[in-house]
């Protein structure tokens, strides 16, 4: 997707935001609605700092990252080095591609429920997925980035006698980056989306997927309102974090 | 410009990867059919027990029961209608949107923060909220693959319509096109290939949204199927679904590419 291009702030923008509220608000107090469902704004606050008074929310957000995070690391690793083995050697593109291609094709939450009963519904179960999430996307691109390397890079190399570890990370590598790096980032989109999921299936634990869909169990509103925003806002931070690490590390290699 | 003498030998056979063409016809049937032949040795020894892999032959006996019995059959068309349904909808609000902030500053300058705010959440997100408000019925999955499809398509369809070169409008506005001239002979046009991104990505969102909410909350469909699988223990059932879903996931998004060659070679012949 395009990058949005950045403006000044226009408070035309906040106008909509504003409405939305004062319609919650006023359908909260009209008295209409359950209370539980539409709750007051100011009971949405409040709740948020209960939440983080008992450290509840810091837990269960602090779970979720992690999980992303372990699962992201070892997916995003395997993909990179599988799209490396895929991407330069011939033999191993022709023996494994055709079967990754059948297999990426199943809808990524269609595998819960194999994995369920692969691996329990532990952690370990959450994390299975989460790796699943992040290895597709990191392969995918990274075979497209070695396939596109410059024939007159692979020459020079050749020139200058590389040998095939020089020849990888002097060439294959910093050329195949910015791919690689799309790759790790859409990963990064993914496996939090994953994370989420997997959470919501395998309700033991703690996280945010837990907690907001603990919410919809209880009927609390509030509850699983303040989890979609800790969603949003990690989903949110997390992207700014690969673009900032993606131009920081493209900007090296132009160095 | 110096010379530089090409060392003997190092341009050849030196190069890891890149290499010529090689087409081992066939190579990539020998994994599957080493991994099947692994599966059933493994299955008919007894080294796995069946409730965590059942034989393929039992797998495929599955497959063609369900099939005869119509149950696939049942459920294949129940997800396709709900997908369907909902990626109409999620797709034509999405264009909607997408084209009124392409076009309009100021309708945009109004919606794009609260756009881009809940364009944050995943569709996966709003499940919770959207099953409160109206249940786990028909509207609730309908709903949410419309929301996977609209945000996608809104966001590429105003990128498309921000992309189309300034002077076209100009060029429009000379000849005294009206407002949905415009539209249609310009915007569109120009847009097509950027739209079709978002159509893409939105009809892959929308198969997985679909895959979601039925796990989560239907009594029909393939992501029931899958849970009922789950839940009886049977994998053979789960396994010959998910095979389903995927055919079906690959059907949908090699249609939308046949369309967007078609809608393509359109735009070139007509200028």
């Amino acid at each position: 997707m395009t990058a949005l291009r950045r403006r000044r702030m226009d408070w035309r923008g906040l106008v909509p935001v504003v409405v939305l509220l004062a319609g919650w608000e006023g359908v909260s107090r009209s008295g209409l609605t359950d209370p539980r469902i539409v709750p007051r704004l100011e009971g949405l606050v409040g709740l948020f700092g209960t939440e983080i008074e008992e450290k509840a929310l810091l837990a269960n957000l602090a779970a979720s990252v992690i999980r992303d995070v372990t699962g992201f690391s070892i997916g995003a690793g395997i993909g990179v080095a599988g799209g490396l083995l895929l991407g330069l050697s011939p033999l191993a593109s022709a023996l494994l591609r055709p079967s990754f291609d059948v297999f990426r094709q199943i809808a990524l939450f269609a595998w819960i429920p194999l994995i369920e009963m692969w691996f329990g519904i532990g952690e370990s179960s959450k994390i299975v997925f989460v790796v699943l999430a992040a290895f597709t996307p990191t392969l995918i691109n990274t075979v497209e980035g070695t396939r596109s390397v410059p024939a007159k890079l692979v020459e020079v190399g050749a020139l200058l006698r590389y040998r095939r570890p020089q020849m990888l990370l002097a060439i294959y590598l910093p050329a195949a980056l910015p791919s690689i790096l799309t790759g790790v980032h859409l990963a990064l989109v993914q496996s939090w989306l994953a994370t989420i999921g997997a959470e919501y299936f395998m309700t033991a634990g703690p996280g945010i997927g837990t907690l907001i869909i603990e919410g919809r169990d209880r009927f609390q509103m509030g509850q699983t309102v303040l989890g979609m925003i800790l969603i949003g806002t990690v989903g949110f931070v997390l992207n700014r974090i690969a673009r900032a690490a993606e131009t920081r590390l493209l900007r090296c290699r132009a160095a | 410009m110096a010379t530089i003498s090409v060392p003997e030998g190092a341009a050849r056979g030196r190069r890891i990867g890149f290499a010529p063409p090689i087409r081992l016809i066939g190579a990539g049937l020998l994994v599957p059919l080493l991994g099947l032949v692994a599966w059933a040795v493994g299955a008919r020894e007894g080294w796995v027990p069946p409730q965590i892999l059942p034989a393929p032959d039992l797998v495929w006996d599955t497959f063609l029961d369900l099939w005869q019995s119509g149950d696939l059959f049942a459920n294949t068309l129940v997800s396709l209608q709900r997908v369907l349904v909902g990626f109409a909808a999620g797709a034509a609000l999405g264009l909607l949107l997408g084209t009124a902030m392409g076009l309009s500053r100021s309708f945009e300058a109004y919606a794009s923060v609260l756009f881009t705010a809940l364009a944050q959440v995943p569709a996966l997100g709003w499940i919770p909220l959207v099953m409160l408000l109206v249940g786990i019925g028909e509207p609730l999955k309908l709903i949410i693959i419309a929301v996977g499809t609209l945000v996608p398509v809104a966001w590429n369809t105003r990128a498309g319509t921000h992309a189309v070169p300034p002077g076209w409008f100009e060029a429009a506005s000379l000849w005294r096109y009206s407002r949905a001239q415009v539209v249609w002979h310009i915007v569109l046009p120009a847009t097509v290939p950027q739209i079709f991104v978002g159509l893409r990505y939105g009809l892959g969102h929308a198969w997985l949204a679909l895959v979601v909410v039925e796990l989560l909350a239907s009594s029909e469909g393939l992501g029931y199927l899958l849970v009922w699988g789950r839940q009886m223990f049977q994998l053979d059932v789960v396994i010959a679904t998910m095979a389903v879903i995927g055919a079906i996931g690959f059907a949908l998004d090699a249609a939308l590419a046949a369309l967007e060659r078609r809608l393509q070679r359109w735009q070139v012949v007509d200028p």
